[in-house]
């Protein structure tokens, strides 16, 4: 959140090609903006004639007193009125509805594309940017197709009709209008640059504020523990202040447009005016045309006004929606795999897909002519030869690793902060595509297995434990949608949670909110055990998933996991070499590289850095 | 509502006063340029009087130049006033935001005070910015161009007496009904974002569990419903507009028509009737502009209300009991303590605590997850309240110490702790701005961080950046320990807090803080038997219950969980 509208007003670098973009989503409602755009027409229409045919209608019919003719005349009007009117309704309502669905569209798009974003986009940007994508650029670009679009044709055509009217009445007189339009144009736009200056500063400002905010949400309890709440508010004080100077700048100038252009206009008219009164003296021109000469330049402001008002929005909007579509070409997940995952049931010794739900897996590898497909089971036999991994490409992370995980087997993984045993991790369900080596899983690469299916083979239970808004069945649903309420209460047994959840005010029903804040680490850990539990995966991965839980519940975890994952791989991390003591193969990881392996008695034995570590004369970092 | 958000505007008031008086002006001098001009065109065109023409013009040029200027000073202080307001509400709030309890922000939950503290105040000094120009000269042009109107012709003015209400019933009706809709709206906008941040801080887990598609389905049924939502809200107010053009354009024939009439009878002359007209157009114009003043105001209303909410909570832990007095000596006890976190929960978090600490004395407490253990002791700096029973310090309960002397006599060092962003010394100095280096030397000796001291790139002038992503986990909690140790506190409770500090540095902090500090009460809670087996007690806690307190060979002997937990521990090596 901290970059809150950082940039939101700046203008768009590719006027043109966001528009285009942008007016691709118009495109599938192409007729209703076209007829929109008619009835805009319309409305002007209507608006520009009344106006101009007040002075016939007095002429004609009210200094001779036609009182018949007037009564057609107002019938005339009131027709072309109501059909203005009408026209106006209907654009406006139109332009709403085809407004929202386009808005709905993008918002849609933006969302199923985010999901299917590489991680390591979101590595480089700030849930806050993302965020921002959603609600504050979407929104400027609802704001313009609301409003702006209409609006601007609308303003164009008034400005347009009232210079030519004006044309009609006086060619002369005109060029001092222009001069004046000219001008009031060239002051919006050098005090939009202006204003637009401060209204950076002030979204810099906000975004500040925004940032100390939730920095001092987040770290609360110690703010209150150290008494440092005086402190905090003398800093929220400056950066309070800071904010409310910017931004007075900022509006200050904002709302300097408005009058200026208005006293501009008086100045305009006063010249206009004599200037006008002048010609007549002179016979130039004679008193009626000067009378509603005056009224057109009156009127000329404010159509100026809000074109260059609309016009301004429109670039904000512009801004927001090259922001959109950047995020929406940004490069998604590479996904070509085709071996698939499927159910199999075993017929008379031979492996046959079935949609039953079996408990066996296994894949399904297409021919290489594309004919047919063999089944490989699933066993959960997971290789690395020699894998070279970075985060960013320069920094390397795995240095040619090669491990072997024998299926069935308990895997664990120990090292210190940055080690890599969570990028190992992150490599075997391909959030990251490794630099050189291959993985293979059951012997396949896993570059040929499709992501979903990989992934859907692998639970995970990871450091963070995130939970999502909704009951706590829900939350443990995650793992498995069609879980049964049996299912759900069996798995919460099984990670130890049951009797917390039923102690909680509705039991399974609890609603939980904001990422289950009102439970301890320990109780969201086990949650996501549970959630893993549920899902009953042929592999299963613990990456620090107990660190916050104590050391007896964790035995219990373990005996009810080890026995639904029985004859399954499991991979655990820990800092906790309580957590690690009873897997078969234990690697301690440094920098990159597996120095030690083998299972805990052997390690002890090797006397090496796993010995160190247990005997509490080294400290993971 | 209005009147109390208004009353925040404190010092401002008199740029709100100053800013009102240059929009009225300004708005009677637009009334004034109009007569100016009718004189220079019917005198002095009519008569030929150029001298009467330029002085005419001179009056307008002159008129034009004051308006700038009040256009100009009006923004400024309309700008002024409105951020004045918006920094005075941010600052209320945040206020009393300090002094909220847990239980006070989980009512609230983080993340909507963040926006209510944000963008809710925006939305309030955004509208009186730029409100307060439309606000102002609307009712101004009302008055006074109803008042010409009726001195031109009052017969005339029966047309104006049945549009005006026509017109006002309209956008009465229109704002009326756009409120709640609005108000639907806003909640239709909060699931959307709600759903949207869950999927971005959860998205391991979405990408993990392959729930892209359900995320998708999810987000598209919020989607839609802001959509029809919002629609629905839009297409009301957006009746605004043609509404007004009915009205008007209907008044403009029937003034027409009857101003025709009456020119006709001889009872009225052409120059009036169009004079008239323009009048009336500006009447019912600045009731349009009146109308969508009140648009504006109907979303900041729900803004309004939710910044109310947060400043009228009642907050329920306050220095109410609390005497003039300081924490001595540092013994604290239990007594028959219950407590559960809702009061609407039906079972209870702690039950019955009974528990002596001495001062001086090093308490553990262990106990499986869930078991309330950081509960038990967040009842001691009084972060939450119990609801039944005594915690005391020093025989005294906790609510009469005042708050702040409370909370400087004991330290606690969190579960989940935070550094914030700035260098280590600004962190470690968090808690006591005025110690001194010696001070700073000595703390960080007993919590060991001299170890690392050197290795980090600046010594204590390393950044921590935001959470501290410099420092390893048991960096982190060495330094957390001698920032808390730094304000040399009566009590120091540590909540888990060497998890990640190997067995042998954990030891050599322990040795210390009794070597250093033997008077100093200290609470330990642990899930590692080493960390606490030295202790003068350990406390088991199961299920918010005391199951047994005693020494670690008494607990050893006669304590099931107790032993269960040590031989989970055991194997392999002996402690």
């Amino acid at each position: 959140m901290a970059q809150y509208r950082y940039d939101g007003y700046k203008r768009p670098k590719n006027t043109k090609k966001t528009l285009f973009h942008l007016l691709s989503y118009l495109g599938h409602h192409k007729w209703l903006f076209l007829l929109v755009g008619i009835l805009v027409f319309i409305s002007t229409g209507a608006s520009l004639m009344g106006t101009y045919l007040l002075k016939p209608v007095i002429n004609r019919f009210i200094m001779p007193g036609d009182m018949k003719g007037l009564v057609e005349a107002v019938i005339g009007m009131g027709i072309m009125y109501l059909c203005g009117a009408l026209a106006t309704l209907g654009y406006n309502q139109l332009m709403i509805k085809s407004a929202q669905t386009v808005v709905q569209e993008i918002r849609r798009d933006l969302f199923v594309h985010v999901q299917k974003l590489p991680l390591k986009y979101f590595d480089a940007h700030t849930h806050g940017e993302l965020m921002s994508r959603f609600t504050n650029d979407v929104d400027t670009v609802q704001e313009a197709m609301n409003n702006s679009f209409a609006m601007i044709i609308q303003s164009f055509l008034t400005l347009t009709g009232t210079v030519v009217m004006m044309m009609v009445l006086s060619v002369r007189l005109s060029l001092i209008v222009v001069v004046f339009l000219v001008l009031m144009f060239a002051f919006i736009r050098f005090n939009g640059s202006r204003s637009r200056k401060y209204f950076q500063r002030q979204q810099a400002e906000l975004g500040r504020i925004n940032g100390f905010v939730e920095e001092m949400m987040a770290g609360q309890k110690v703010e209150k523990v150290f008494n440092h709440e005086k402190k905090d508010f003398e800093n929220f004080c400056v950066l309070n202040e800071n904010l409310r100077r910017e931004s007075t700048s900022a509006l200050a100038y904002t709302g300097m447009q408005v009058p200026t252009v208005v006293s501009l206009s008086y100045l305009n008219y006063a010249v206009s005016a004599c200037a006008g009164g002048l010609f007549t003296l002179a016979g130039l021109m004679d008193l009626g045309s000067l009378a509603s000469y005056l009224v057109y330049v009156r009127q000329s402001a404010m159509p100026l006004n809000q074109f260059t008002q609309q016009v301004n929005l429109l670039m904000t909007a512009l801004a927001g929606a090259e922001r959109i579509f950047d995020l929406m070409e940004a490069e998604p997940e590479v996904d070509e795999g085709d071996v698939t995952l499927c159910n199999v049931k075993e017929e008379n010794g031979n492996l046959a897909e079935t949609a039953e739900r079996t408990g066996c897996f296994a894949w399904k590898v297409p021919d290489e002519k594309g004919a047919g497909a063999s089944l490989v089971p699933l066993k959960g036999d997971v290789r690395f030869e020699q894998v070279v991994f970075g985060y960013v490409p320069e920094k390397k992370i795995l240095n040619g690793i090669s491990l072997y995980a024998k299926p069935g087997q308990k895997i664990a993984f120990v090292g210190s902060t940055g080690a890599g045993k969570t990028t190992i991790i992150n490599l075997i369900n391909r959030f990251y595509e490794i630099q050189a080596g291959t993985i293979t899983y059951d012997g396949i690469d896993i570059r040929r297995i499709k992501k979903d299916d990989l992934r859907h083979s692998l639970a995970m239970v990871i450091q963070e434990t995130h939970l999502f808004t909704g009951t706590i069945a829900d939350n443990i649903r995650y793992g498995k949608l069609d879980a049964t309420d049996e299912e759900i209460r069996e798995a919460a047994r099984i990670a130890s949670a049951d009797s917390f959840i039923r102690r909680l005010p509705d039991g399974y029903d609890t609603m939980l909110h904001s990422d289950g804040s009102n439970l301890s680490q320990g109780q969201r850990q086990l949650l996501a055990i549970a959630r893993a539990a549920v899902a009953r995966p042929p592999v299963l991965i613990l990456d620090e998933a107990t660190s916050s839980i104590d050391t007896r519940t964790e035995r219990l975890i373990e005996k009810g996991m080890d026995a639904i994952m029985d004859g399954r791989t499991v991979f655990v991390i820990a800092h906790r070499l309580s957590t690690v003591r009873n897997s078969k193969a234990i690697m301690v990881l440094e920098q990159g590289e597996i120095i030690e392996r083998g299972d805990h008695e052997s390690l002890l034995e090797q006397k090496g850095r796993y010995y160190q570590l247990y005997t509490g004369q080294f400290e993971l970092e | 509502m209005l009147i109390r958000l208004f009353s925040y505007m404190k010092q401002y008031k008199k740029y709100a006063v100053l800013a009102m008086i240059c929009i009225t002006a300004e708005g009677i001098l637009e009334l004034l340029v109009p007569l100016i001009m009718a004189d220079l065109v019917d005198v002095g065109v009519a008569s030929g009087d150029t001298a009467y023409i330029y002085e005419k013009g001179a009056q307008m040029v002159v008129c034009a130049v004051i308006a700038l200027i009040l256009g100009v000073g009006s923004a400024r202080f309309a700008a002024l006033a409105g951020q004045g307001l918006g920094a005075e509400l941010r600052r209320a709030e945040y206020e009393k935001l300090q002094h909220f309890s847990f239980s006070n922000i989980d009512h609230f939950r983080t993340s909507s005070l963040v926006t209510r503290l944000t963008s809710d105040v925006t939305n309030i000094q955004n509208t009186v910015s730029m409100g307060m120009r439309p606000f102002c000269r609307g009712p101004v042009m009302l008055v006074a161009a109803t008042g010409i109107a009726f001195s031109i012709n009052h017969t005339l003015a029966v047309v104006f007496f049945i549009a005006l209400p026509i017109l006002a019933a309209a956008l009465f009706v229109i704002t009326m009904k756009v409120r709640p809709l609005y108000s639907r709206m806003q909640g239709a906008i909060d699931t959307v974002n709600r759903i949207i941040q869950e999927n971005l801080t959860a998205i391991r887990v979405v990408k993990a569990c392959v729930r892209g598609d359900h995320e998708i389905a999810k987000f598209e049924e919020g989607n839609q419903e802001l959509r029809t939502q919002s629609e629905t809200a839009f297409r009301l107010a957006a009746l605004n507009m043609p509404a007004m053009q009915f009205v008007m354009y209907g008044t403009i024939l029937g003034i027409l028509l009857y101003g025709g009439e009456l020119i006709q009878i001889g009872n009225m002359q052409i120059g009036d009737l169009t004079g008239f007209l323009s009048y009336v157009l500006q009447i019912l114009n600045s009731l349009m502009m009146i109308s969508n003043v009140f648009l504006m105001m109907t979303r900041s209303i729900a803004s309004g209300e939710r910044i109310m909410e947060v400043i009228d909570e009642k907050i329920d832990i306050t220095d109410e009991q609390a005497k003039d007095i300081e924490v001595e000596r540092g013994d604290i006890s239990f007594e028959h303590v219950w407590f559960k976190y809702k009061k609407d929960a039906k079972e209870y978090v702690l039950s019955d605590i009974n528990l002596r600490i001495q001062a001086g004395q090093t308490v553990g407490i262990i106990g499986q997850t869930g078991s309330a253990k950081s509960t038990l002791v967040q009842l001691i700096p009084r972060l939450y309240e119990t609801e039944q029973g005594a915690v005391k310090i020093d025989g005294i309960p906790v609510q009469e110490y005042p708050m702040e002397h409370l909370r400087d006599a004991i330290a606690m060092v969190l579960q989940k702790n935070t550094l914030f962003s700035g260098s280590l010394l600004a962190n470690l100095k968090w808690g006591r701005e005025d110690a001194s280096m010696e001070e700073v030397e000595e703390v960080c000796r007993i919590a060991c961080v001299d170890e690392f001291l050197e290795r980090l790139p600046e010594g204590y002038d390393t950044e921590m950046g935001q959470g501290g992503v410099n420092v390893s986990g048991g960096q982190k909690q060495r330094i957390c320990i001698a920032r808390a140790l730094l304000k040399k506190p009566k009590v120091l409770i540590l909540d888990d807090s060497t998890s990640a500090v190997d067995t042998a540095t954990e030891r050599k902090i322990r040795e210390r803080l009794a070597e250093y500090l033997p008077f100093m009460t200290k609470i330990i809670i642990a899930q590692r038997i080493s960390s606490v087996r030295d202790a003068d007690q350990i406390v088991i806690l199961d299920d918010g219950k005391i199951s047994d307190i005693g020494t670690h060979e008494e607990l050893l002997e006669r304590s099931e969980i107790y032993q269960q937990i040590y031989d989970s521990q055991k194997e392999g090596v002996e402690l």
